[in-house]
C-alpha cells in the first residue's frame, strides 16, 4: 500500500510538472462549462435546478480526457527503458500498476472538484436535490476508474502512447456505446447481456440519482479487470 | 551476501541468449563479467535483478532461489540497467528520494543517505538540475546513485563506466573498489583494462556460455600456457646464440627477432622459467644479456582468441 502511494504522488507530480494536468483541467472544465452553460440543452434548458446537464456532458469529455492521461503511463516507461529500473525496485508489478491507476484518479477527482461551483449556482437557483447529485459525481468517478483501468491495460500493451490512447478509445467505446446501440436492436438473452455491458445503463441510473449495488459491481469490476490484465501485461516479460 | 548461479538459460524463440551457465560470487568480491556484444552479459544480469523471468537453471541470493522469492531478494540488490534509464523530468534529489523509499529505506534515513549518495557520485554542483539537464557523465553518476542508495548487499552494475570522462572513470572504479570490499558486485563491460583494473575476478561469456573464469593472472597463464621473454644478446654471433638457447632444456623455441640488435624471442616450456638458463648461458659464452622481458600476453588477445572461435 505505502509504494502504490509513492508511486501515485510521483506519477501526479509529473502530471503538473509536465503541464498535462493544466491542460486537462482547462481543457475539461472548458468543455463541460461551455455544454452546461452555454450551448444546445443546457442547464437552463431543462427547467429543473439539476446538475443532469452537466453529467451528460462530463459522461463524453471523460471518456476522451481518461485515455489521453493514461496512455503514457506504462507506454513512456517502456519506452525510455525506465520500466526496467521501476520493476527492479522493492515493489511488485501490481504496485506499479495501482500508483499509476491511482494517480490518474486522483487528478480526475480534483478536475471534479473545480465543478463544485456549478453544484451552488444551481442550488442558488432552485431546489437541488443533494442526494441525486452527489450520486451523479459518484458515478462519474466510478466510471473514471473503469475508463482509467482500460486506459492502463491500453498502455501496458506497447511503447507507443498514440497506440495506447488509441487502444484505450477502442476498446472504451464498446462500453460507452456500441454495446448500448446493439443491445436496442437486439432482443431476447444477447440483447440483455449487452445491455448489462453497456456502460450508458449504469451510469444514467446513477446520473439519476439511483445507487444500486450492480452498477457498483460493474465500474469496479471493468476498473479491476483492466488493471489485471494490465499487471499481467508487465509480468509477462517474466514468464519463460 | 553470496551469489550462486547454477545451470542458468534462457532462450528467445529459437535462439539461446544464456546457455546452462554456473557460477558463484561471495561477499567482498568484484566479479568482471566480460563478452562481446550479444553474449548473454545483459540478459544474465536482468536474470539476477528479477527484472526478467528465469529460463533454465536458478539463481540463489544468500541461499533463497530468485525462482520463488524474487520480489523479496530485490531490496538487497542495486542495480545500474545498461543505457542508464532515468525520469528525465525529475530533480535529481527528488528522483534519489523517490527511489530510496521504494527501496524501503525509513523515512528518517533518507536525508543522510541522499546526503551521502550525492557526496560520493560527486552530484553536490547538479542536485537541484533536472535529470534531463545533466551531461550523460553526470546522469550516469545518478544512475549509480539510486543503485547504491539503500546500501544494497549486491551491485548489478551493467556497463557502469560508458560516457564518464577519464576522471571520472578513475572515481567510479575507485567508488566500485572500495565498495566492492563489504559487499558482492557484478559489473559488465567492454573495457579490459577496467576489469584488471576493478575486478577481483573476470568471467568471459561467448554465445551463452562461460568460455573463461578465474582472475587476470590465470586468464594470462592459461592462455598462453608457457613463458614468453623478449632478450637482448650482444657480443655473439646470432646463429650460435639460437642454437646455444635452443640447447636448454627449458627453451622450446627461439626466434631472432632484429639480427642487427640481437635481440631474440625466447619461449619457454611450459611450467618453468627459462631465465636463469639464459643467464648462466649467456655467462658460460662470454655472451652480454642486455635486455629480459617477461611478455605479457594482454587480456585482449585472451579474450579475442576466446570470443572470436
Amino acid at each position: 500500500m505505502h509504494a502504490i502511494w509513492i508511486i501515485a504522488k510521483r506519477e501526479l507530480a509529473s502530471f503538473f510538472d509536465s503541464l498535462i494536468a493544466y491542460i486537462m483541467l482547462i481543457l475539461f472544465l472548458g468543455f463541460s462549462g461551455f455544454f452546461t452553460w452555454l450551448f444546445g440543452s443546457n442547464i437552463f434548458y431543462t427547467g429543473q435546478a439539476s446538475l443532469q446537464a452537466f453529467f451528460n456532458v462530463a459522461y463524453w469529455t471523460l471518456f476522451f480526457f481518461i485515455p489521453a492521461l493514461t496512455m503514457r503511463s506504462l507506454a513512456e516507461e517502456r519506452k525510455t527503458g525506465t520500466i526496467e529500473l521501476l520493476l527492479t525496485k522493492a515493489i511488485t508489478d501490481r504496485e506499479v500498476v495501482w500508483g499509476k491507476f491511482l494517480s490518474t484518479l486522483l487528478l480526475v477527482a480534483i478536475a471534479l472538484l473545480f465543478t463544485i461551483p456549478y453544484i451552488i449556482t444551481v442550488a442558488k437557483l432552485g431546489n437541488l436535490d443533494i442526494g441525486q447529485t452527489l450520486c451523479g459525481y459518484f458515478g462519474l468517478l466510478l466510471m473514471s476508474a473503469a475508463y482509467t483501468g482500460i486506459g492502463i491495460f491500453a498502455s501496458s500493451l506497447t511503447a507507443n502512447q498514440i497506440v495506447a490512447f488509441l487502444g484505450a478509445l477502442f476498446i472504451g467505446l464498446f462500453f460507452h456505446i456500441i454495446f448500448g446501440v446493439l443491445s436496442d436492436s437486439l432482443t431476447g438473452w444477447p440483447g440483455h447481456v449487452l445491455e448489462i455491458l453497456s456502460l450508458s445503463t449504469h451510469f444514467k441510473s446513477m446520473a439519476r440519482g439511483v445507487l444500486d449495488s450492480r452498477d457498483l459491481i460493474y465500474f469496479l469490476s471493468l476498473a479491476f479487470l483492466g488493471l489485471l490484465l494490465a499487471e499481467f501485461s508487465l509480468t509477462k516479460r517474466s514468464i519463460a | 551476501m553470496q551469489i550462486r548461479i547454477e545451470h542458468l538459460s534462457k532462450h528467445y524463440a529459437t535462439q539461446a541468449a544464456v546457455n546452462d551457465i554456473s557460477f558463484e560470487v561471495g561477499t567482498g568480491e568484484i566479479l568482471g563479467f566480460l563478452g562481446p556484444n550479444g553474449a548473454g552479459k545483459s540478459t544474465s544480469m536482468k536474470m539476477i535483478t528479477g527484472y526478467i523471468g528465469i529460463g533454465g537453471g536458478d539463481i540463489f541470493i544468500g541461499e533463497k532461489s530468485v525462482r520463488q522469492h524474487s520480489d523479496e531478494l530485490k531490496k538487497y540488490i542495486g542495480y545500474l540497467p545498461e543505457n542508464n534509464p532515468l525520469y528525465l523530468d525529475m530533480p535529481v534529489m527528488d528522483y534519489l528520494a523517490f527511489c530510496a523509499r521504494l527501496q524501503g529505506v525509513p523515512t528518517e534515513r533518507i536525508t543522510d543517505r541522499l546526503r551521502e549518495m550525492i557526496r560520493v557520485c560527486g552530484l553536490n554542483a547538479e542536485k537541484h538540475k533536472k535529470i534531463g539537464e545533466l551531461s550523460k557523465g553526470y546522469r550516469q553518476r545518478v544512475g549509480l546513485a539510486q543503485a547504491m542508495i539503500h546500501d544494497p548487499e549486491i551491485l548489478i552494475l551493467d556497463e557502469p563506466t560508458t560516457g564518464l570522462d577519464p576522471n571520472q572513470i578513475v572515481e567510479i572504479r575507485q567508488l566500485i573498489r572500495d565498495l566492492g570490499k563489504a559487499k558482492t558486485v557484478i559489473l559488465s563491460t567492454h573495457i579490459l583494462p577496467e576489469v584488471e583494473a576493478t575486478c577481483d575476478r573476470i568471467l568471459i561469456i561467448n554465445k551463452g556460455k562461460i568460455v573463461a573464469n578465474g582472475t587476470a593472472e590465470t586468464l594470462r597463464q592459461k592462455a598462453s600456457g608457457s613463458e614468453i621473454l623478449k632478450v637482448r644478446i650482444e657480443e655473439g654471433d646470432p646463429q650460435a646464440i639460437v642454437s646455444g638457447l635452443k640447447s636448454l632444456p627449458s627453451i622450446k623455441e627461439v626466434q631472432v627477432l632484429d639480427g642487427a640488435s640481437s635481440r631474440f624471442e625466447i619461449h619457454g616450456v611450459s611450467g618453468s622459467t627459462a631465465k636463469k638458463d639464459i643467464f648462466h648461458s649467456c655467462v658460460a659464452h662470454g655472451w652480454v644479456l642486455s635486455e629480459l622481458i617477461p611478455v605479457e600476453t594482454r587480456l585482449e588477445d585472451i579474450f579475442r582468441n576466446l570470443t572470436l572461435n
